[in-house]
């Protein structure tokens, strides 16, 4: 069992014509994923990586049976891929594109209530099932088909977590890079409701960092909704307030979204926290064992 | 838990004062009448033709607090309007909110000086857990609104704009109510929501706002200061305000590293580091921290890091005079750590690094990189892992 995607995950990919979306797809495709069709409004009918381009999203669903979309289109244009998407019927929506302005966010994510469809990013890695299904940028090789479920704000922090519970021999179940936005898809808590409910999914691993207070509302929702052990770390303990750390998310301002916050309301919460980025896959064995 | 104020130091256009208020004018955002002055000889002149008998002086830096400062300077004749931009001109303004080193002044605004009945807060931002622009209001303006969050918080309102309607009129009339405000003070506080709202969404604002928003003597509504940031993520449908950038107010350091696409934050520490992705360089600053030792910098190569950006990384880096070591700290996925390797060795021949280097490789193609460090004469030390590298950081920079 995973979550998100799996083996039956049928995809088409957004953007496939350029460079960072042709690179990726390929690699996805290497990886075993089942990305069907392209699409480039202009490109219709011509051909990218064996795979047929169509103009609009509509079509490509229509051409494939496709229900979920990874997404490589310049920022621009974002807004209009992830409504095109949504609007043809795509269930999962992988937007990786980074620097999406945040005021489109806000008008997707109002537009999107009414759409039974889940959006997972942008500015993200995307997500990854071991061994059956890869819809992002991560290096598929690191990650082994296991035990753990990971939910991460960051992308290269994310593959440093895979890297410590495969090296522990926990492997994972499915791995979900939420992305750095303030303005996001899926969150903490969507993604713990899913790994709970997951059953070979035995612990599960938190990578918050500073800004906002999603993670204060995720160590709320643990303590009275998830029975697994949760291990979490939180990046940003010593950055500086009122500086934008790299992430468009990432910044404290005005005494609020500190490490020490998210610290503090994940343990009062039971949470396994650990401040050593180097530990969380010994912290998550200790847990489990 | 709730965000506010939210100014980012380091975004890539905050506004100054007189630009912002020039902005709220076009919307029709009540502000007093002034002149932005480059010279005492502009400043009389502006005071001259605003006219009146009494004068602001306010020095035009990116920082909040400037009347702690000495930044903001009353005057009641144009000798007096001549002196206090001859003192503000060219000279480095120190704030509460600027560090040590303060700003450079290179501007002053100067203003009719207006009567003051009552002073107000608002400011208008993204809310993050509503997902949603919201408005923030209290009726004790003037004052560090921090404080005010922390002391007094039930003295904060909060009156949301939901994305499906846009601005309603009873978020004026809520607003209006918070401050206290009747008869025409309250249609004119209707009119003042739906021009900031109109800014806040057609500008792709991060924040607008306005400290104090005064009640003057003839019971109207203006707009004292004003904060308006504008969000870097925007900026490709904003060409005008993009325009608007003053580099002058940035660490040098910083702006450095925008030029040459890396993202950069300056640190007060000896152990700088490199690394690629955000989440990852803040993890790395984290552990070096504890273990004792203070980062340097926050720096990301991004996380589709080629030699080149290492070696530019390279060079921000030892710029900074307080590095006593280097960590470079590269998760390889799509980038290959034999690259960054490459990159490395390239950047230590070619800068003549005085300070030790530690790198810790891990990924695709990492042994072969960590072979390549080993067997290279240049004294770069290869570490096994995260604690590893931190470790042997704070050894060397001993």
């Amino acid at each position: 069992m995973s979550i998100l995607v799996d083996s039956s995950t049928r995809a088409i990919c957004q953007g496939l014509t350029g460079r960072q979306g042709r690179f990726h797809a390929e690699q996805c495709l290497d990886y075993g994923t089942r990305i069907l069709a392209g699409v480039t409004p202009g490109r219709g009918g011509q051909e990218c990586l064996g795979l047929p381009v169509f103009d609009t999203a509509e079509e490509a669903v229509r051409a494939t049976g496709a229900d979920t979309s990874l997404v490589f289109v310049p920022a621009p244009a974002a807004a209009d891929a992830i409504m095109a998407a949504a609007d043809a019927g795509i269930r999962l929506i992988v937007c990786i594109t980074e620097g999406v302005p945040v005021l489109d966010m806000v008008r997707i994510k109002a537009a999107l209530k009414s759409f039974d469809c889940r959006l997972l990013g942008p500015n993200c890695p995307g997500v990854i099932t071991p061994g059956q299904c890869k819809l992002g940028i991560m290096p598929g090789f690191i990650h082994e088909p296991g035990r753990i479920g990971i939910i991460s704000r960051s992308g290269t922090l994310t593959y440093e977590v895979v890297h410590q519970t495969t090296a522990h021999g926990l492997g994972q179940t499915s791995c979900v890079g939420i992305g750095g936005d303030p303005v996001r898809g899926l969150n903490f808590i969507d993604c713990l409701e899913m790994f709970e409910r997951d059953p070979e999914t035995e612990g599960i691993v938190m990578v918050g960092e500073i800004g906002g207070a999603d993670e204060e509302k995720a160590a709320e929702y643990i303590s009275s909704e998830v029975s697994k052990p949760v291990v979490a770390y939180i990046a940003g303990v010593t950055a500086p307030p009122g500086k934008r750390m790299g992430h468009a998310g990432a910044i404290v301002a005005g005494g609020q979204g500190t490490a020490e916050a998210k610290y503090e309301a994940l343990l009062a919460a039971g949470v396994a926290v650990t401040r050593s980025p180097a530990e969380i896959g010994a912290t998550m064995a200790r847990a489990l064992a | 838990m709730r965000d506010f104020a939210l100014l980012i130091q380091n975004a890539r256009v905050n506004l100054h004062e007189y630009q912002a208020k020039a902005l709220l004018s076009r919307y029709g955002v009540p502000v007093a009448p002034g002149r932005a002055a480059s010279s005492a000889e502009e400043s009389v002149a502006a005071a001259g033709e605003l006219g009146g008998d009494r004068w602001v002086v306010k020095a035009q830096v990116h920082a909040g607090g400037r009347g702690k400062g000495g930044g903001v300077q009353l005057c009641d004749s144009p000798q007096a309007v001549r002196e206090a931009a001859e003192r503000l001109l060219g000279a480095r303004l120190v704030t509460p909110q600027t560090g040590p080193d303060g700003l450079p002044v290179e501007k002053v605004y100067v203003e009719q000086a207006s009567s003051i009945d009552r002073e107000l807060y608002l400011s208008l931002l993204i809310d993050r857990a509503d997902e949603c622009a919201c408005f923030v209001g209290s009726a004790a303006g003037g004052m560090d609104i921090e404080e005010v969050a922390r002391v007094t918080p039930e003295k904060i309102a909060r009156v949301k704009v939901r994305a499906a309607t846009g601005i309603m009129p009873y978020a004026g009339r809520r607003l209006a109510k918070v401050f206290g405000l009747e008869g025409a003070a309250a249609r004119e506080m209707h009119d003042l929501a739906g021009a900031l709202y109109r800014l806040f969404d057609e500008c792709d604002a991060s924040l607008i706002e306005i400290n104090p928003l005064v009640v003057n003597g003839e019971g109207k509504l203006l707009a004292l200061d004003a904060k308006i940031a504008v969000e870097d993520n925007a900026l490709f449908r904003q060409p005008d305000l993009a325009g608007l950038r003053d580099p002058g107010q940035e660490d040098e350091l910083e702006r450095r590293a925008q030029e040459v696409g890396l993202s950069y934050v300056s640190l007060d520490g000896s152990i700088a580091c490199m690394v690629n992705g955000a989440g990852l360089a803040m993890a790395t600053m984290d552990l070096i921290k504890l273990q004792g030792g203070e980062p340097a910098n926050f720096l990301d190569v991004g996380g589709a890091a080629d030699s080149a950006r290492v070696a530019a990384g390279f060079r921000l880096i030892l710029s900074n005079p307080r590095v006593r070591a280097i960590l470079v700290n590269i998760f390889g996925g799509i980038v290959r750590c034999d690259v960054i390797a490459e990159g490395i060795l390239q950047a230590v021949r070619e800068a003549s690094v005085e300070v030790p280097v530690i790198a810790r490789l891990e990924g695709t193609n990492a042994e072969s990189a960590r072979a390549m460090l080993d067997g290279s004469e240049l004294t770069v030390t290869a570490a096994s892992d995260l604690a590893d590298a931190a470790r042997i950081a704070m050894e060397m920079a001993a």
